[in-house]
């Protein structure tokens, strides 16, 4: 469907890209995701011929578009801040496309008049745009984008303006719309409950590069280098011995103390790195847990973040534990409590160094 | 804003309330000399008045000066536009020198811009024996009143227009490409239409920067007599009584335009 082959990009040294290599398949949810300034929105604007790249080649259904002017491509976009003209009304917005392309006013009624009825915006279309709220200007947004019927939709962020409440409901829109009409997206984005939520595959992009493309559970559970697991908040890396190769999975030596893996084969006596979520290991007072891995530790600080909080514990090694506000009130925790840190072997995942 | 709320606010903030009458000092500065013009003229020399009102040569003066200062006003449009637009939108290699350099007729004495005019313009002059043959003279012609005009009019309007383009999101032209629009339909049907208050705006201080201009006109044409050449040289052949009238004539003729091209600007577009 789409290909990016090796896009390069100098932009004053400010935003960069180097060597981007993407395949989008056909009716897929694709989100690229990186950290602010990795160059994600200059990528997309490059694929919607905004801006042509210095070096390497875009093909959108086998044919090449590089230098190809956006008027030209049927690509549908959608910014952050929805960008609706503020000199139209709502259903002018819409009909923009159409009226560009001098469909007859009957096919144009008959479209706005369909995306009305798939986006539920019948009692916007006659208002002015600068008296939507922000949800209400992602939804108009949309059906203009979608009117012209484009091969590919490209969003930037487009859920990063609203708040909370409206954001999850129009994830899940996001989600419905997709699943019903399968047009091939293209979603950038820091949030990586969106792209959990959204994606058929993920690509990590940092610092003008792609350096990690998988599906959700790859790019959020087995990140490919420490960057990757430090910006996917894979707050557990620890750099291990492997001491011995039993079947019950791999034995690794940190600091110490020892730890089960999971089956992998590599050679004893090599270095390895583990990964491991916060979210994947429990805490507790008991010693009823069927996890392979226990140890004793003592909380060393405490971070709040709201519903879920990070633990940071000494067990002869550092380990990084998510708990909710619940538990820590139930428990009684405090910088100084001992407790229990229990984690399955199956959730450690084993990169080499 | 009503009184109360101002008056409140004041109370709230006195050096506020200090400030405005410091600042009210120069406005009346401003506002007392011109009235003390319209009050002599309209009470104590009404007769001098009418007679100015019916004087062919005031109005054809008047008149000329408003027609050639539109005229400027178009071509500083015309070119400026573009110039604007590209100002905004780019950033290239000595941006800044060519931003300043367009400050320059505000800058230099206005007789100088017309020493310069004049000697690029007149008939032996660099270019002036070339539209003498098309038929253009700008020496003590129309067309050298507009030349002048637009000389030391068109930052106005270019700074103006460059801040209106300034102020439209860029990616609504980045969506409008993607919807189909080609880069010409995308500037005409959404660029313009917002920045339109900006770009009409300068228009008027083009406009009334070229009416309000002496210096430059002077030197290249001095006939045909624009209004502030014609007042001068009453004021010179006939001194106050003579001159008075004209100027007041001018000012409200100046204000009414001014203000109708105000209300019509503020309209929503």
């Amino acid at each position: 469907m789409l290909k990016i082959k090796d896009i390069s990009n100098d932009w004053d040294g400010i935003f960069s890209l180097k060597g981007i290599d993407l395949h989008v398949r056909e009716g897929e949810y694709f989100v690229i995701l990186g950290p602010t300034g990795a160059g994600k929105t200059l990528l997309l604007e490059i694929i919607a011929g905004l801006y042509y790249p210095d070096e390497g080649s875009i093909k959108l259904r086998g044919k090449d578009v590089t230098t190809l002017p956006p008027e030209k491509r049927n690509v549908g976009f959608l910014y952050q801040d929805y960008s609706l003209f503020p000199n139209y009304d709502s259903r002018s917005n819409i009909e923009y496309g159409l009226k560009v392309r001098k469909l007859p006013k009957e096919e144009i009624n008959r479209i706005v008049e369909a995306l009305t009825s798939m986006l539920d915006i019948g009692h916007l279309l006659s208002r002015d745009v600068t008296t939507l709220s922000g949800g209400e200007q992602q939804k108009v947004a949309m059906a203009r984008a979608l009117a012209v019927r484009p091969d590919i939709l490209l969003l930037d962020e487009p859920f990063s303006a609203l708040d909370e409440a409206t954001k999850e409901k129009l994830i899940n829109d996001m989600k419905a719309l997709h699943r019903r009409e399968g047009i091939t997206t293209i979603h950038v984005t820091h949030s990586q409950e969106e792209a959990m939520i959204l994606a058929d595959r993920i690509a990590i992009m940092m610092d003008g590069r792609i350096v990690q493309v998988g599906d959700p559970k790859e790019i959020f559970f087995k990140p490919v280098s420490v960057d990757v697991a430090r910006f996917v908040k894979v707050e557990n890396i620890w750099d291990v011995d492997i001491v011995d190769n039993s079947p019950k999975g791999l034995l690794m030596k940190l600091d110490g103390k020892e730890i089960l893996t999971g089956q992998y084969t590599s050679p004893i006596g090599e270095r390895a790195r583990l990964l491991i979520r916060p979210e994947d290991i429990v805490i507790g007072s008991g010693e009823l847990t069927s996890a392979r891995n226990r140890f004793r530790g003592t909380i060393s600080s405490m971070e709040y973040h709201g519903f879920f909080n990070l633990l940071r514990i000494d067990c002869g090694f550092p380990v990084v534990v998510a708990v909710t506000m619940q538990s820590i009130n139930d428990m009684g925790l405090e910088v100084g409590s001992e407790v229990g840190v229990f984690f399955k072997s199956t959730a450690l995942h084993v990169v080499p160094i | 804003m009503n009184f109360s709320g101002f008056f409140c606010s004041v109370r709230k903030n006195p050096l506020s309330f200090f400030f405005f009458f410091v600042g009210l000092g120069i406005i009346l500065f401003v506002a007392g000399t011109l009235f003390n013009l319209l009050f002599k003229t309209l009470f104590l020399n009404t007769d001098n008045f009418y007679k100015v009102m019916q004087d062919e040569t005031v109005l054809r003066s008047i008149w000329l000066t408003m027609y050639t200062s539109f005229l400027a006003t178009i071509i500083a449009m015309i070119f400026g536009i573009p110039l604007a637009y590209v100002l905004a939108r780019h950033d290239f290699p000595f941006k800044q020198v060519i931003e300043s350099f367009i400050d320059i007729p505000i800058i230099i004495p206005h007789t100088v811009a017309g020493i310069a005019l004049f000697s690029l313009l007149m008939k032996r002059g660099a270019i002036g024996g070339f539209f003498e043959s098309i038929g253009i003279v700008f020496q003590d012609s129309m067309w050298g009143v507009v030349a002048a005009m637009l000389f030391v009019s068109y930052p106005f309007f270019v700074n103006a227009a460059k801040d209106g383009f300034a102020s439209v999101n860029p990616n609504y032209e980045n969506v409008a490409r993607t919807l189909g629009a080609s880069q010409t339909h995308a500037f005409l049907h959404i660029t313009l239409p917002l920045s339109l208050r900006h770009v009409i705006s300068g228009a008027i201080m083009s406009w009334a920067r070229g009416v309000s201009e002496f210096g430059a006109v002077v030197v290249i044409a001095y006939y045909p007599m624009i209004a502030s050449t014609l007042i001068l040289y009453r004021f010179n052949t006939g001194g106050l009584s003579e001159s008075q009238p004209i100027a007041v004539l001018l000012i409200i003729m100046c204000f009414i335009t001014f203000m109708a091209l105000r209300l019509v600007s503020k309209k929503k577009w």
